[in-house]
């Protein structure tokens, strides 16, 4: 099924044999003129490349603490290397975080450091050329931003700083990557990543209200652009029509029904994701971010929900106060914003939603901490929050939950290998190869305890893992979504489930 | 005054000046540059005490190593406990009278020489041993190796081998400290000892060295979680709003 081969699953993690460049050949499309020029980048290598690129590195180390910090202090210990999933699936030494960082750090050192300017053989400084440049492209495209390293590193030097950093100098010499730049122009245009347009929307939230009621006979709400509504769903463009993603939002309109609040999403806003995030760029995250601002102020809403998505969540939880802040608009009694597995867990511990754990027996789960969810958020305004809050909503819609091993969950979880701004089909070699190791994690507890689907609270994991299970033995349906599992086991209120369970016992 | 002498003490100044200055104007930069997003590695602490207590366990215990690599932990703690004492040891030529509990660590600060000596060797090893820090090792990680290593093994000839004139050496820095140089003592494996010392004083503000004050500037460690209840805007980021 591949022209490479893909990673081979072993009864306990090893660690492999660096190997050099055999990702070289790696490297995403680049972003054509037209896409550039609406996220404020030049659409081509100008002639001043080298200056500009080293003018941005520059300006950023001014802007950036954690990038001048990081840059400054790594010592080179190592502690790093075995923990990327991308070194572990590829093998490739430049994978190694550390590793990865140098192909910066080296640039940096060389212009910005005593020892750097006057002794650069010593500690590895090299000038900014087109092939250093190359390298850069290929290798942090080869990055998924999801921080594993930043949790084992003695001080938590953190590649996805880096990786931003190097995005940016990049776009400003026109270097810019295809599939995140052309989507966050279609944020701006159209509202979301996908550019479904209103009238696209509209037809599907009704299609999904048919569904609904012929699965239950309940009529659930959709709500599309409704002034006045208590809350406000910004929520991933895929969860309108990809599979696993769809049976999330079921879930999540299930569940609004039941609270009886008032609710709605937005066409302008109709995307929960910040690829700006991605690029590293603050003005385009904050522009993206602002989006949802708006889209709140024209509605008159007073509280704000995410749905299933990964670094929305990061960018929802730890950078929308302040890029799109201050929210002094909204209920302060909420948290603003909140996560649906928030809203969802809150309603179960209060006895208010009716579930029937038996519908979802078919099935023995696991959880996928996201990484962006596990070392870039919160929940519940307790520490580790995000790695209880959806387990308990898994376990109070399902029998039978299984953990895959320690090292692999809650703030070690292994990213799925699509996250970053790399799910797409140009970089399908790194995709599968990077999911080698949760498919490993995956296989030890399906051979342990008979788990047979995996849950996940984020888009990109979920397409992820549809198309890369395939390679490892495992299929594309046993990925779903935790508010897929609810939307199977809630029994609403004056539904032909609740008359069924109701009727066998009288 | 003899030329060793006065090298010596043109030397020591010149380190001091460097390392303090220079160390200073990097923590000054560290500590102004802002940190426009929160980014702590979650789980995070919610409050700044929860904070402290992190770091201080990053510090104290080097916690997130402990989680990564175990042998990389026993022997950076080694290396760096076993300087602890040594270090604290040697207050005892710099300040008269002497601090009673600098007396009291005079024997584990000896010994502690051992510790200090044998974690840099395991760290070096390493940089042979295992392909993956071999192939991220540059000749300055090495060298850094070799000098802490050097200072190691001349201060412990000192101590166990060949003894040199400490009362000698106490009266230098003491006149050091007091602008009235005193004479050092001739002893080969004093002034390699002293060279090395001198040595790693100068390069410290442009090294990796920088990692000892770097850490408590860590945005990964140092923040804390409290994104939703309140704004973490930058000035430069402020400067967004305002345009608009």
């Amino acid at each position: 099924m591949a022209d490479y081969e893909v990673p081979e699953l072993h009864e306990y993690p090893i660690v492999p044999k660096l190997q050099r460049d055999v990702m070289k050949h790696s490297a995403p499309f680049i972003a054509a003129e037209k896409f550039q020029g609406p996220l404020g980048f030049p659409g081509s290598l100008p002639d001043n490349w080298k200056e500009v690129a080293i003018d941005k590195m520059g300006e950023l180390l001014g802007k950036y603490r954690s990038l001048q910090v990081f840059l400054d202090i790594c010592v080179h210990c190592g502690a790093c290397t075995d923990k990327c999933h991308y070194f572990l699936g590829t093998t490739d030494a430049k994978n190694m975080p550390v590793a990865r960082q140098e192909l910066l750090r080296k640039v940096y050192r060389r212009y910005f450091t005593f020892a750097g300017k006057y002794f650069p053989k010593l500690v590895g400084a090299v000038d900014l050329t087109e092939e250093v440049l190359d390298d850069w492209y290929s290798y942090f495209h080869q990055c998924s931003q999801c921080r594993r390293c930043s949790v084992f590193c003695p001080y938590g030097i953190d590649t996805a700083e880096i990786s931003m950093a190097a995005r940016e100098i990049l776009d400003s010499v026109g270097k810019g990557h295809k599939y995140c730049n052309e989507i966050i122009g279609k944020v701006f245009v159209i509202g979301n990543n996908l550019g479904l347009p209103e009238p696209a929307l509209r037809d599907t939230l009704e299609g999904l209200e048919e569904e609904i009621e012929e699965d239950t006979g309940v009529k659930v709400r959709f709500p599309l652009d409704e002034k006045g509504a208590d809350i406000l769903l910004i929520t991933p463009s895929a969860d309108f029509f990809a599979e696993p993603h769809v049976d999330g939002l079921i879930g999540y309109g299930k569940v609004f029904h039941e609270a009886g609040v008032s609710w709605t999403i937005s066409s302008k806003a109709s995307e929960a994701a910040n690829f700006g995030m991605f690029i590293g760029s603050y003005e385009n995250m904050r522009n993206v971010a602002l989006r949802i601002r708006e889209a709140a102020l024209e509605l008159g809403v007073k509280r704000i929900v995410f749905g299933e998505c990964g670094h929305a969540w990061r960018v929802a939880y730890s950078f929308l106060n302040t890029l799109a802040g201050p929210f002094d608009f909204l209920d302060q009694n909420y948290p603003i914003p909140q996560h649906i597995c928030e809203f969802t867990n809150n309603l179960l511990k209060e006895g208010k939603l009716r579930m029937n754990k038996a519908e979802n027996d078919h099935m023995k789960l696991t959880f996928h901490d996201s990484c962006n969810v596990a070392r870039g958020a919160g929940m519940g305004h307790v520490e580790g929050g995000q790695f209880t809050i959806p387990r308990e909503v898994i376990k109070a819609s399902c029998n039978y939950f299984y953990d895959m091993p320690q090292d692999t969950i809650h703030d070690a979880t292994f990213c799925c290998g699509g996250g970053g701004g790399l799910l797409t089909d140009d970089l399908m070699e790194l995709r599968v190869k990077g999911a080698q190791p949760r498919m490993e994690a995956l296989k030890r507890v399906a051979e342990d305890h008979g788990v047979t689907n995996l849950a996940a609270i984020c888009a990109i994991c979920k397409s992820q893992f549809a198309k890369t299970l395939p390679y490892y033995g495992f299929t594309m349906d046993q990925i779903v979504s935790v508010h897929q599992l609810v939307s199977n086991a809630i029994v609403m209120k004056g539904s032909e489930q609740e008359a069924e369970l109701d009727g066998e016992t009288e | 005054m003899t030329l060793v002498t006065t090298f010596y003490v043109g030397l020591f100044y010149i380190a001091t000046i460097i390392l303090v200055v220079g160390v200073a104007m990097r923590i000054k930069k560290y500590a102004q540059t802002p940190a426009p997003l929160v980014i702590p590695t979650m789980p995070a602490p919610r409050t700044e005490a929860g904070v402290a207590y992190r770091m201080f366990r990053e510090v104290a215990f080097f916690e997130s190593l402990f989680r990564s690599n175990k042998w990389t932990w026993i022997f950076g703690y080694l290396f760096h406990f076993g300087m602890l004492l040594v270090l604290l040891r040697h207050l005892r030529y710099f300040t008269e009278p002497v601090w009673f509990w600098v007396n009291w660590i005079q024997p584990f600060g000896r010994y502690a020489a051992f510790a200090m000596v044998t974690g840099l060797l395991g760290l070096w090893a390493r940089r042979f041993l295992v392909d993956r820090v071999r192939y991220i090792s540059t000749p300055s990680d090495h060298l850094m190796l070799a000098l802490l290593v050097g200072i190691g093994m001349s201060g412990i000839g000192m101590s166990f081998l060949v003894h040199t004139n400490i009362v000698g050496v106490k009266a230098f820095f003491l006149g050091l400290m007091r602008f009235s140089p005193e004479p050092l003592p001739n002893d080969p494996l004093l002034l390699v000892h002293l060279a090395l010392v001198a040595t790693l004083m100068i390069i410290f503000p442009i090294s990796k060295l920088l990692h000892a004050p770097g850490v408590f500037f860590s945005p990964t460690r140092n923040q804390k979680d409290s994104s939703r209840e309140s704004r973490h805007i930058a000035a430069w980021a402020k400067e967004l709003e305002a345009k608009q």
